[in-house]
């Protein structure tokens, strides 16, 4: 028996974030500062009783903002608790009560008072005219507001939640409530503007006007019209795609695995590339050798005298540029499946008097079937996703997500029309989403049951074995040639005009010059550069940490409701990037939250959008881990947390270290939300391209990728280097092969979906 | 209702050797043996001592390094799995999960060239005879261990093979059912007198449903014969201790006259049979249930002190200390249980005592 503790008046937890929350209400300022989070010029300027600076307390003592009076009233209830013990039912239920309150009210408030008094004509309309106004919640608001979800989390783990624990109530209240407030409240507040009608009221027609309308949903281009409706080229392009990175990714996976070719680990490196690239990049690529002046047209001209045409512009360039990006991603997952085939499987067969071609057809591809969906799945988020490469090739042919941009952005700024459009790219990606993880889920042959599964794959039959070589060949040279494009092409002054080599993009972009006040960052490039760095080294540790506490709490925890909870957790991955740019900037321009045109904006896209990735990591390198260790740990008397902190996450570092270099590089490469999100102040890599591109000066925007590329290969390399030596590969199998490398790097099936 | 038959044929191995590709060491190492027609052979050994090796190679889906493999009268060294008529029973009995065990025993049925009706009766009967009729458009999913198991035994042996083999097949199983599917595979082969090999690291299993066992130890046959023969004769202290508890002690033969060969063991005199062995140092293994333990000072008998015992329910398992080192003895007579130091001697049965000859 632990010797009994030292009795205290206050539960400490309880008056930590009383503390807290007083600290929040009565010191920092309640509203966002100006100058940005980091900055704290506030100190210095009128804080704490001018208004802008002024934490609650000062505000309401005097006299301004009198609704915010009820949270200190509320932080000073934990107080009833005095000489309460945690077992006290009373306790727990005051501190629901208490959280509940609290939240609620600073929620209310948030919502209802506006940059222009009541937000809503109907509040006015009660309650009169409102003099006062606010702005978004800064500092303070931000502690209060933790302070009351945690009182509340402790009281549900009073009333005996998931065994009592404190901290992983607390820590599945925090994940609920940032998903919630950072995923769910965007799109829903997107999804309430695709009802918006021109005069602002919310109608349901107006929605369905735009929903049906031609632009989405014309079929004309099959009865010879002139173009079909962007939902259904999105739809076309993305089924294609599918198609295609699906049976690419099979033929590169049976080469890789089943054919004893010798230089399979190069094919392996080919895993690596749409991970450091931008997907757009390919786009441009496949300009500079297929477009108007691209390299094959040109020699297509000259040696046979075609005109140049801009066929590639449109759906045979996005076919190519997209199909290109994403079969990477369709080997990687089908490695695993056709490596997951049981071997036995195949040698019973053969046993049973099946050739080779008979196992291949009856046995092999029968059981990777779902494994094969799950790929077509994939490819089809992914292409309907992308935004880069549409946006810089896709010509006439216009898809949902360009449109959703330009639907913003554009002369027409219709958010509803974005909204709607956005509404409609949702739902077919989480329909695939939804078949992916439910459907397929219940549907895969590949877990291999029962001990004793040794054995060998047959070899495939000579024909089929020749077919793909030659199909693998032809696409390992097509990737060639597009990344010695990229490089190449930096290096060129005016493609397909003056083809002598040149340094000057690089100069241009990333020329560094000495001057009397020393190092000067000359280059165009280097501000969205380093923004770039500094956004991706912020988002990084903090994407990590929430990724690997979700998988935590999913793993290792029981609790009511689990399975929601993960698919909530899960869901962000299926949401395209673009959709997230356009609910962000429409939840986040005005309070309680105003985070449009910071860092913090961009920060937090990262962080829900590659969450997944380090669930993902997380949950694959937790499985491994038995159960026992925390369970000892725990029976030996640590906590939960000193248990994830000791045990766990040691165990894990590798996990951690590639969820970092993970979300570092998808940052680096993300372009779909990134461009609404962007500022003058606050421009990111990506959005610097694809803003080149479209003034033509191709030479600084591949020169510009080529670095990124660089250092994102850089990135990854060191990462290897740091975990490679960690292999836990399957016993037997051609060692630290094809397996080892799979366990080392978890998150790469992951990382990849959802990008664009 | 057609009857399914077996066409037996035998199985000899010639020299054969199994480097794996990328190893130095054998995995089978210049190993012969012959396997006769109708017959059921266990290859018995310890993890990794080539017998899975073996096994695949009689099936095909391995190929030996160097040597002959004949089976009935062709020679399939070279013949790879499709083309020769052997079947296998898998470990994890790899029954095909997207097909229904209708399907699944119809499988080698559609390359075997047979019609569509002649193939349903055939797996119709095979079902039968494993006693799944009734199970047909069941999933492997849907079926228990024991019952995946039989699915597995039926989909092999619709086939008619001249070879049926099994890899471990009651290792997935809970162990009150091995004992029942054991005896239900020895009834079949012998009722459809099939040529059958069977792989397994139990003992036991192999000494209960064997004709012949073949026990390897590290890539080479250590000793062939009937389970009589292995377990009364082993010729290795690895095959006496592998195949039930063993004692071995250091004795000296003293001399031998025509088979018989005088052996002094400490202390006692023994008569045994020679092996072909010629005098001089040599060692004995006997088994602790033909040891007994006797008073001291008792005629031709071992002193010894006890050092600990066991009460086993049946027995007490009784482990001595003598001059030829620690010896374990059990004893069915559980009335009495000596005390652990109390000076005792041991009696050697009749025919107890075994001389080895490696």
């Amino acid at each position: 028996m632990p010797p009994p503790a030292r009795i205290r008046p206050l539960d400490p937890t309880a008056a930590l974030w009383t503390a807290v929350g007083l600290v929040g209400f009565c010191l920092l300022p309640w509203y966002a500062v100006d100058g940005g989070f980091w900055t704290f010029r506030w100190l210095l300027d009128g804080w704490p009783l001018d208004e802008d600076a002024a934490p609650a307390l000062f505000l309401v003592l005097q006299g301004e903002k009198p609704w915010l009076a009820p949270l200190g009233l509320i932080l000073l209830l934990p107080l009833l608790a005095w000489r309460r013990p945690k077992a006290d039912p009373a306790f727990a239920r005051l501190m629901v009560v208490i959280g509940a309150l609290g939240l609620g009210w600073l929620l209310i408030q948030g919502f209802a008072i506006g940059h222009r008094g009541w937000r809503y004509d109907w509040l006015e309309a009660l309650f009169g005219d409102l003099d006062w106004r606010q702005f978004g919640m800064g500092y303070g608001a931000l502690l209060t507001a933790l302070a009351f979800l945690f009182l509340l989390t402790l009281g549900i783990a009073a009333r005996g939640a998931v065994g009592g624990d404190v901290f992983v109530v607390g820590s599945i209240g925090f994940v609920i409530a940032t998903v919630a407030l950072f995923v769910f409240m965007p799109i829903v507040q997107m999804l309430l503007n695709a009802f918006v009608t021109d005069e602002g009221a919310y109608s349901l027609a107006a929605f369905g006007r735009r929903l049906f309308s031609d632009r989405l949903w014309s079929l004309g281009c099959l009865t010879g019209g002139p173009r079909c409706g962007v939902a259904w080229n999105s739809f076309f392009l993305a089924v294609l795609v599918g198609i295609l990175s699906t049976l690419l990714g099979l033929a590169f996976a049976l080469v890789a695995t089943r054919t004893g070719f010798r230089f399979r680990r190069i094919l392996r490196a080919l895993t690596i590339l749409p991970i450091i690239t931008p997907a757009f990049v390919i786009g441009l690529a496949v300009i500079l050798l297929f477009g108007l002046s691209g390299f094959f047209t040109q020699l297509s001209a000259e040696l046979f005298g075609t005109q140049p045409t801009r066929w590639v512009y449109g759906l045979p360039g996005l076919l190519i540029a997209q199909t290109l990006a994403f079969t990477p991603i369709a080997f990687l997952v089908l490695i695993g499946v056709v490596e997951g085939v049981s071997p036995s499987m195949e040698e019973a067969a053969q046993t049973l008097r099946a050739g080779r071609w008979q196992t291949f057809a009856t046995v092999t591809l029968p059981l990777m079937r779902p494994g094969l969906a799950n790929a077509f799945l994939l490819g089809f988020i992914e292409s309907m996703a992308d935004f880069g490469n549409p946006l810089v090739l896709g010509g006439n042919f216009d898809v949902l997500s360009t449109e959703i941009f330009f639907a913003i952005v554009g002369a027409q700024n219709d958010p509803g029309m974005a909204a709607t459009l956005a509404v409609v790219l949702l739902v077919f990606t989480l329909a695939a989403f939804y078949a992916q993880r439910f459907w397929l889920g219940r549907r895969s042959y590949t877990t291999v049951s029962g001990k004793g599964d040794a054995g060998i794959h047959p070899l495939l039959p000579r024909p089929l074995r020749i077919t793909l070589y030659a199909v693998v060949g032809f696409w390992v040279a097509l990737t060639l040639v597009v990344y010695g494009t990229i490089v190449y092409g930096s290096f060129v002054k005016l493609w397909g005009v003056d083809m002598s080599l040149t340094l000057t993009h690089y100069i241009k972009a990333f020329g560094i010059a000495w001057t009397d006040h020393g190092l000067l960052w000359r280059g165009s490039a280097w501000s969205s550069f380093w923004t770039t760095i500094w956004i991706s080294l912020v988002s990084a540790p903090l994407t990590a940490a929430i990724g690997l506490l979700t998988a935590w709490l999913l793993v290792r925890q029981d609790f009511r409701a689990k399975r929601a909870f993960e698919f909530g957790t899960m869901l962000s991955f299926a949401i395209p990037g673009t959709v997230i740019g356009v609910s962000y900037v429409i939840a986040f321009n005005v309070p309680p939250i105003e985070l449009t045109g910071t860092g913090i904006i961009l920060v937090l896209s990262f962080i829900f959008r590659n969450m997944p990735v380090g669930v993902r990591a997380g949950i694959a390198s937790m499985a491994q881990i038995d159960k026992s260790l925390d369970e000892s740990s725990l029976t030996l008397g640590a906590g939960s947390f000193a248990t994830l902190r000791r045990i766990v996450l040691p165990l894990l570092k590798p996990a951690i270290l590639a969820a970092l270099v993970y979300s570092f590089v998808r940052a680096m490469t993300a372009i779909s939300a990134v461009i609404f999100l962007v500022s003058g102040r606050y421009d990111m890599a990506t959005s610097y391209i694809v803003g080149r591109v479209e003034n033509n000066e191709y030479g600084i925007a591949i020169a510009y990728a080529t670095v990124l590329i660089l250092v994102m290969l850089a990135v990854i390399g060191v990462m290897q280097l740091l975990v490679g030596t960690r292999a836990i590969g399957r016993r037997g199998t051609g060692g630290p092969g094809l397996s080892g490398m799979r366990t080392n790097m978890p998150p790469q099936g992951a990382a990849l979906t959802g990008a664009g | 209702m057609v009857t399914l038959t077996g066409k037996a044929a035998s199985v000899a191995f010639d020299r054969v050797t199994k480097v794996y590709p990328g190893g130095t060491t054998p995995a089978v190492n210049d190993v012969s043996f012959t396997i006769e027609a109708g017959t059921l052979v266990t290859l018995l050994g310890p993890s990794g001592c080539g017998k899975t090796t073996t096994l695949r190679m009689i099936a095909g889906l391995e190929m030996p390094t160097s040597g002959r493999i004949r089976i009935g009268d062709g020679d399939v060294t070279t013949l790879p799995a499709t083309d020769r008529d052997v079947s296998m029973v898998f470990q994890s009995y790899a029954l095909f999960p997207h097909m229904t065990v209708m399907e699944n025993v119809s499988y080698g049925l559609r390359f075997s060239g047979h019609d569509r009706r002649e193939t349903a009766a055939r797996a119709a009967a095979g079902l039968a005879l494993v006693g799944l009729t009734g199970f047909e458009t069941r999933f492997p999913s849907e079926l228990s261990g024991g019952q995946q198991q039989r699915v597995a035994v039926a989909r092999a042996l619709v086939l008619e093979p001249q070879v049926l083999l099994f890899d471990e097949p009651l290792s997935n199983l809970d162990a009150k059912l091995r004992r029942r599917v054991r005896d239900e595979i020895r009834e079949l082969q012998q009722k459809l007198g099939l040529t059958v090999v069977y792989v397994t690291h139990d003992q036991e299993e192999a000494l209960a449903v064997s004709d012949r066992i073949i026990v390897m130890d590290r890539a080479v046959i250590a000793q062939e014969g009937t389970p009589r023969e292995l377990y009364d004769a082993p010729a290795t202290a690895f095959v006496a201790d592998f195949i039930g508890e063993s004692n071995v002690l250091p004795c000296e033969i003293a001399a031998v006259a025509g088979t018989t060969a005088e052996v002094r063991a400490g202390p006692v005199t023994l008569s045994l049979p020679a092996r072909g062995l010629a005098p001089g140092p040599a060692r004995l293994s006997v088994r602790p249930n033909r040891l007994a333990l006797v008073d001291e000072g008792a005629p031709n008998s071992l002193p010894a002190a006890v050092a600990k015992t066991t009460y086993a329910g049946s027995r007490n398992e009784i482990a001595v200390e003598t001059e030829l080192g620690p010896v374990f003895l059990v004893s069915p007579d559980t009335a009495t249980l000596p005390a652990p130091g109390a000076r005792v001697a041991i009696a050697f049965a009749p025919a107890g005592a075994v001389l080895l000859l490696g």
